[in-house]
């Protein structure tokens, strides 16, 4: 389906897809300088340029179509209309939030109100013109796939040289500033390159969900990754993606918007990613957090198996345990017990159950090698966080099972020799009570 | 009244005012800080510590005076000074690791569009060691600790290998093993002939860690050796009638 017949088609799907790769790059750098609603009120500002270009042109006795003047017309109200909200924030206590409120609103309905009556001046052939606020991709013709295309790559060459400014620029301002790097003008070309995207993208995508195709595909990719050069390629291929994508459906159903369309398909992209992401969608975190629990639990349930066997004679043996002395040891419930038996089971810790009788609980001979192996690394554990307590909390991870890989064989040895001539398996630093 | 401002002084100020709106935040400053201290800038909330240090680096725009970084104004020497911002002032969930942090503090040397390549790695990787975090250089920043964080952007001001170091609160809620370690650091930075000016807030701590003091509330109170200016007289005109924390300071005197 997604192979179209027509050579044009095929130039308007290969021409957005491009826009949205230069979308989805810069508005990356727009997402990451806390900018994007500064992204909204520049596309809504374009709306009276575009008027009062079409105007001018007509009076100027043309159509009124021609795609640069009106384009150019869009990129000056555009900016003026960031510089209001600029203005605005600056020079009164009011917040980012009121500024492009104000703006956004105030520049479209002058912009509705002057499209309105340029439509009825003589010569006017104003029919398309709509096409800016909700994007056609129907409308376009070779030149402006074009004036796109040029522009996208542009925008992605220079967003791409200047990736290591940026990334200053976004990430620590002051800093960049301290270091000699001029921040001002930097701010202003990021500014530029979101303006020439906008600005180009209006035909396609339209005025008032462009600033989707600039923030989506930016917000979608961190879901996936916590590196910056990765999210800017992911980024640019899911803007490309929901460009090439909404464009083709929006050229097979005439009558449907691009703009939509591609905000539709970046949504979905952008839910995928929000619940599969893997550097922080919501079930990879559930899953892990389910894992620590398990893996907490088992340490838990072995550690508590192994020093109920310590109570009941030295040298310790593997011998079935009551399992009521197993629930009064730590503060489980009788459910999550028999939860975690069952985890324990499944992993041959515990030795299957033999019959009718539940009461006792028998360690399988890995389960206690694993038990006497946990409970000697938590009291190394301990033993580490008393005598190296100069060594701050957060700098070490308590997890019992990477007492080697944190800590090092070395320093395992050394605590090991401290704890000479005591058994192989160190005896608890505090006391354990078993009831 | 005329100061002298002599070139060798790795930081020297002169007659500065930096207002917001007609509000003066700093007023008259006059500073002459010599070559090799540990300079503590102490004062109240609100007294334009970091007012002060913004404008020395030139990231505020003065209202009047100047600020010479060894003899030059900031612009000409500013490759000379290594900056340590707020922690608060930038977001630790930014997509870097703790390694494309520090990696930072090379990029001014490393000009426009050359990206970061091995030997600045390994400058960033060489930093991370001597704040004592190499193992986590790969981490994202947002899963470091506080702590952790602070270290972070002290090895892009040692990536920077600088002459004068501005330090904005370095040890605002850090642990005491963290702040142990950036007190030796800063003694090693010294040791080796290198400035640093630390925005400090703990009484408690400054006549143990620093060797110069700069008492400031909105003007310079008194500018000196720590063992002649930190004194119940100065702390009185620095603190005003803050009394509770005036016993402290004096409980500190009394200790060191």
């Amino acid at each position: 389906m997604l192979l179209l017949q027509s050579y044009n088609t095929r130039l308007v799907v290969l021409g957005t897809a491009l826009l949205g790769l230069a979308c989805g790059l810069i508005g990356a750098f727009l997402l990451l300088r806390k900018r994007s609603l500064m992204g909204d009120a520049l596309s809504h500002a374009t709306l009276p340029g575009i008027g009062i270009a079409f105007g001018v042109m007509v009076v100027a006795g043309g159509t009124g179509k021609n795609l640069l003047g009106l384009l150019f017309g869009a990129t000056i109200s555009g900016v003026l209309g960031v510089l209001c909200m600029l203005a605005i924030r600056n020079t009164t206590r009011l917040r980012d939030d009121v500024a492009m409120g104000f703006v956004l609103s105030v520049f479209f309905g002058t912009g509705v109100a002057i499209l309105r009556m340029v439509q009825t001046l003589p010569g006017a052939q104003a029919a398309g013109l709509e096409s800016f606020i909700y994007g056609k991709v129907a409308s376009m013709v070779f030149s402006d796939i074009i004036l796109i295309s040029v522009v996208a790559i542009l925008a992605s060459v220079t967003a791409l040289l200047l990736l290591k400014e940026f990334t200053l620029l976004c990430f620590d301002e002051a800093f960049a500033a301290s270091t000699g790097w001029p921040v001002l003008r930097l701010d202003i070309l990021l500014l530029v390159l979101v303006t020439a995207v906008t600005v180009t993208g209006l035909q396609a995508v339209g005025l008032i969900l462009i600033i989707a195709f600039l923030i989506i595909p930016a917000a979608a990719a961190r879901f996936w990754t916590h590196r910056l050069p990765r999210m800017l390629w992911l980024s640019a291929g899911m803007g490309a993606l929901s460009g090439w994508l909404g464009a083709s459906v929006s050229a097979l159903f005439a009558d449907l918007p691009t703009g939509a369309l591609i905000v539709l398909t970046a949504a979905l992209i952008f839910l995928i990613s929000l619940l599969f992401g893997t550097a922080r969608g919501v079930v990879p975190k559930l899953l892990d957090q389910a894992k620590l629990q398990r893996r907490i639990g088992r340490q838990h349930l072995l550690r508590a198996a192994y020093e109920i066997l310590e109570s009941m004679g030295q040298p310790v043996s593997n011998q079935p345990i009551p399992r009521e002395l197993l629930l009064e040891h730590r503060s489980w419930s009788n459910a999550e017990l028999v939860r975690l038996l069952a985890h324990a089971r499944q992993e041959d810790h515990l030795e299957p159950e033999t019959g009718p009788d539940s009461s006792m609980i028998h360690l399988s001979e890995p389960g206690f090698g694993e038990a006497s192996r946990i409970t000697r690394n938590h009291r190394l554990w301990e033993l580490y966080l008393i005598t190296h307590a100069d060594i701050a909390p957060s700098h070490v991870d308590r997890d019992a099972d990477l007492v080697e890989h944190i800590l090092g064989a070395e320093m395992v040895r050394a605590l090991e020799a401290e704890l000479r001539p005591r058994p192989v398996i160190p005896k608890s630093p505090h006391h354990i009570e078993v009831r | 009244m005329q100061h002298e401002h002599s070139p060798e002084f790795p930081l020297a100020v002169h007659d500065l005012t930096v207002a917001y709106q007609r509000k003066p935040v700093i007023w008259d400053v006059d500073l002459n800080i010599p070559e090799g201290k540990l300079v503590g800038i102490v004062g109240p909330n609100g007294a334009g510590k970091s007012t002060l240090l913004k404008a020395c680096l030139d990231l505020i725009p003065k209202t009047s005076g100047w600020v010479h970084i060894y003899g030059e104004p900031y612009r000409t020497n500013r490759h000379l000074v290594g900056y340590v911002p707020q922690r608060e002032s930038v977001d630790w969930d930014f997509p870097v690791s703790a390694l494309d942090v520090v990696a930072m503090g090379t990029y001014r040397r490393l000009g426009w569009f050359r990206p970061v390549g091995k030997p600045e790695r390994t400058i960033a990787m060489e930093a991370l060691e001597k704040v004592g975090i190499a193992h986590l250089a790969g981490r994202q920043i947002s899963q470091l600790s506080g702590g952790q964080q602070q270290r972070v952007f002290l090895a892009r001001a040692l990536a920077q290998d600088a002459k004068v170091y501005f330090m904005d609160e370095p040890f605002a809620a850090v642990d005491a093993a963290t702040e142990q370690a950036i007190v030796t650091l800063l003694k090693e930075l010294r040791d080796s002939g290198r400035t640093c000016l630390v925005v400090h807030h703990d009484l408690a701590t400054v006549a143990q860690y620093f060797d110069w003091l700069v008492l400031l509330n909105l003007r310079v109170v008194a500018s000196g050796p720590t063992s002649e200016v930190f004194n119940n007289d100065n702390l009185k005109k620095t603190y005003g009638g803050k009394l509770s924390l005036l016993d402290h300071a004096a409980e500190a005197i009394r200790r060191s």
